[in-house]
């Protein structure tokens, strides 16, 4: 079976730094990881394929430096990686993103056999939006099972596929038909180590590089900024309250004395919290 | 960068929203949504409409009168028993057709599992923007919704417009809104939608549904008072301190994301924007730095004390209370001392 897995390289966030002065972010010198979330999703097509067989094929859009992520899926398994960057793609929004995504799929399903499953992650850390998926679903008519923690059995022949489905107050079990796509939830899986010679393997492997012409995008404007319709007019950091925060003194006082001092004014600015944590106190 | 409205999009009027309806019960934040929607929409002088989709008329008409004492002028529903339980392809199907129909301007959904599922297909559909997770949702002076959300970097918010295209989506969070008081026995106008669906072409099969037995962490969101450490108190032994303190004030407990990434705490318990959001009447924070992201999800909260041993934390700029010690030593006799209190009070009751 063909499996394709849209991998995102984002900013390790915990290492993201904002300029003092200018107030914008400092991408510069941070590194970078492969979003956590679609490791799910990477984990979960090396086993459909370690059981049903066939390849896994990992995919990106973004600057050509994202080569770097596609190579560290291979050292997990993925068989080949396929890298679509081009400066038109510059600015894109999630409509924009998805807009090149199916166009790169369609491509790769072209090159190598249509995929039966496409899996992307429930969101990224960075846009956290989780709306490219469902627009590529959408734009490619692939049935779309998002928040998947679990598929549950699969038929290559029929084209059937078996998944739990977590929702807001309980799980969903759904019956779809191939080819869907997927988001899988964290903690369903843990992406396996990879074997030395998928790091050999990784470390030589050529990684497919296509641009806007090559995966058959002829109109431009759909791309990048101009094919965004949303608009980010402004960045600013939050307004501090007006009030700033009552500060506790602690120059020279016990922690019992701190202690003291903060229930009592926590009592005097919200009194009818006191009056309700007394009363359940007294047990009424 | 102004760009004009293209000609079809100018007859575009009103504001929507989607009212999440599953299992027989309204999903808070669609009525939260109804409060925040009622605003816009009354500043835009035009009506709001809630959209109700599911199955069987009796129950789709009380939800209409629900929403009506909840502000809606318009309910517009759809009533097919294919749309008894939520899927993607038909929910989007009949929301794209009703978009295209009667054209809003405006249309918000909660960023639940079934509304991101959901916005995410409609917008693609629709060709149109979306922005996930408003925190703040205003028109600017020139009748285009303002949609702001953090950014990634941990301290700022962008604005994001939907400039030409039609409708204005945004998605927002539960709790982040707050809950709009009912008016008794508010009419409206109802319209029901012609649904031409059939389970014969329905791809995906809903096979079974396992309802959640009630989780404990589900009611953070809830509790009247929150306490939640953050990387600050150093291990995770420590955050039993945090435990503590929670259970003598009777309420729950929680955390900053680090924690959850290394595993100190479980996910749900996680407070902030990719967490829960809170609006206890107390919460209080221990060793969080106070990141916009975690911001986010506290800021509805009555009373924040924040307890931090650096004077510059970003929390001091947002919390009430502020005490600026090391969280450690201060959690147990703050726990101690409440607990003392209310043990003198108990007495005296
Ligand atoms: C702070 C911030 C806020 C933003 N807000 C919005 C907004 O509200 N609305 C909007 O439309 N855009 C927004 N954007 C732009 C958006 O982040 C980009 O379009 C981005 O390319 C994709 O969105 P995402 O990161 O949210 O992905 P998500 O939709 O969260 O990603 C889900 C999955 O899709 C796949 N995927 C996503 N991008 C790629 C890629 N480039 N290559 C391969 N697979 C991919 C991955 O599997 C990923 O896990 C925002 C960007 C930032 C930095
Ligand atoms: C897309 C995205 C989504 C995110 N979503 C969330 C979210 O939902 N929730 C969330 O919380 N974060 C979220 N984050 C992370 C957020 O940006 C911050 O990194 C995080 O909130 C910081 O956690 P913290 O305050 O515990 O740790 P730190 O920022 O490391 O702060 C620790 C604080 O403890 C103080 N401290 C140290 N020792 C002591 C002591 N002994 N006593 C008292 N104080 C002490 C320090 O002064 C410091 O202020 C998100 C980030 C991104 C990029």
């Amino acid at each position: 079976m063909q499996i394709f897995v849209c991998i995102k390289q984002v900013p390790d966030s915990g290492q993201i730094r904002v300029h003092p002065v200018t107030n914008t972010i400092m991408r510069q010198g941070v590194p970078t990881i492969i979003n956590p979330y679609d490791l799910f999703g990477l984990e979960q097509a090396l086993r459909l394929r370690d059981r049903f067989g066939g390849e896994v094929t990992v995919m990106t859009m973004g600057p050509p430096m994202a080569v770097d992520s596609l190579r560290k899926a291979l050292t997990f398994g993925a068989d080949r990686g396929v890298l679509l960057t081009d400066r038109v793609f510059a600015g894109s929004d999630t409509l924009a993103t998805s807009y090149a995504l199916s166009y790169l799929i369609r491509k790769a399903g072209e090159t190598w056999g249509a995929p039966d499953i496409v899996f992307c992650g429930k969101q990224t850390i960075d846009g956290d939006t989780a709306q490219v998926g469902p627009g590529i679903a959408r734009r490619l008519g692939l049935s779309q099972l998002t928040y998947v923690s679990g598929i549950d059995d699969m038929d290559l022949t029929d084209r059937q596929i078996l998944v739990r489905r977590r929702g807001d107050h309980g799980v969903q079990v759904l019956r779809s038909r191939l080819p869907v796509m997927v988001t899988m939830m964290e903690g369903s899986n843990e992406i396996r180590r990879g074997t030395q010679a998928d790091a050999l393997r990784a470390a030589r492997a050529e990684i497919v590089q296509w641009n806007a012409a090559t995966v058959g995008i002829s109109d431009t404007s759909l791309c990048g900024l101009r094919g965004s319709p949303t608009v980010v007019k402004k960045v600013f950091a939050p307004t501090a309250r007006d009030e700033k925060a009552e500060m506790i003194s602690t120059e020279g006082i016990s922690p019992s004395g701190m202690a003291e001092a903060l229930v009592d004014q926590i009592f005097s600015r919200q009194p009818g919290l006191r009056d309700d944590l007394f009363r359940q106190a007294a047990g009424h | 960068m102004k760009r004009e409205l293209p000609e079809r999009f100018r007859s575009y009027r009103h504001v929507w929203v989607f009212i999440e309806f599953e299992h027989g019960r309204i999903h808070p934040v669609s009525l939260e949504l109804l409060g925040e929607g009622r605003k816009l929409a009354d500043q835009l002088h035009v009506d709001l409409a809630a959209v109700i989709v599911g199955s069987g008329r009796a129950a789709l008409h009380e939800v209409a009168a629900t929403t009506f004492s909840y502000g809606a002028d318009v309910a517009y529903i759809a009533d097919d028993p294919v749309l008894a339980d939520y899927r993607n392809e038909p929910y989007t199907r009949v929301i794209t057709s009703l978009v295209e129909t009667y054209q809003p301007e405006i249309m918000l959904l909660g960023a639940t599992v079934l509304g991101r599922d959901l916005a995410g297909a409609v917008a693609t559909t629709l060709k149109t923007g979306l922005t996930a997770d408003c925190t703040e949702l205003a028109i600017d002076g020139e009748r285009s919704l303002a949609a702001t959300r953090p950014t990634f970097g941990g301290s700022l918010l962008c604005t994001i417009h939907t400039l030409n295209y039609r409708p204005q989506m945004a998605t927002v969070r539960p709790r982040v809104m707050a809950m709009p008081t009912a008016q008794e026995r508010q009419s409206g106008r109802i319209v029901e939608f012609p649904v031409d669906l059939r389970e014969e072409d329905m791809i995906t099969k809903v096979l079974d549904f396992l309802p959640d037995t009630a989780n404990e962490a589900a009611q953070l969101a809830f509790a009247d008072i929150v306490v939640a450490g953050g990387l600050g108190l150093r291990t995770s032994e420590n955050m039993q301190l945090v435990r503590d303190l929670a259970q003598v004030l009777g309420g729950d407990w929680g955390g900053s994301r680090p924690l959850v990434q290394k595993g100190w705490i479980p996910a749900e318990r996680q407070i902030g924007q990719t967490g829960k959001t809170i609006r206890p009447r107390l919460y209080i924070a221990a060793g969080i730095s106070g990141a916009i992201q975690h911001r986010v999800g506290v800021e509805g909260a009555d009373l924040i004390v924040a307890i931090n041993t650096d004077p510059q934390a970003p929390i001091f700029d947002f919390a009430d209370i502020g005490i600026t010690t090391d969280a450690i030593t201060l959690l147990p006799t703050l726990t101690r001392v409440f607990r003392q209190r209310l043990a003198v009070n108990r007495m005296a009751g």
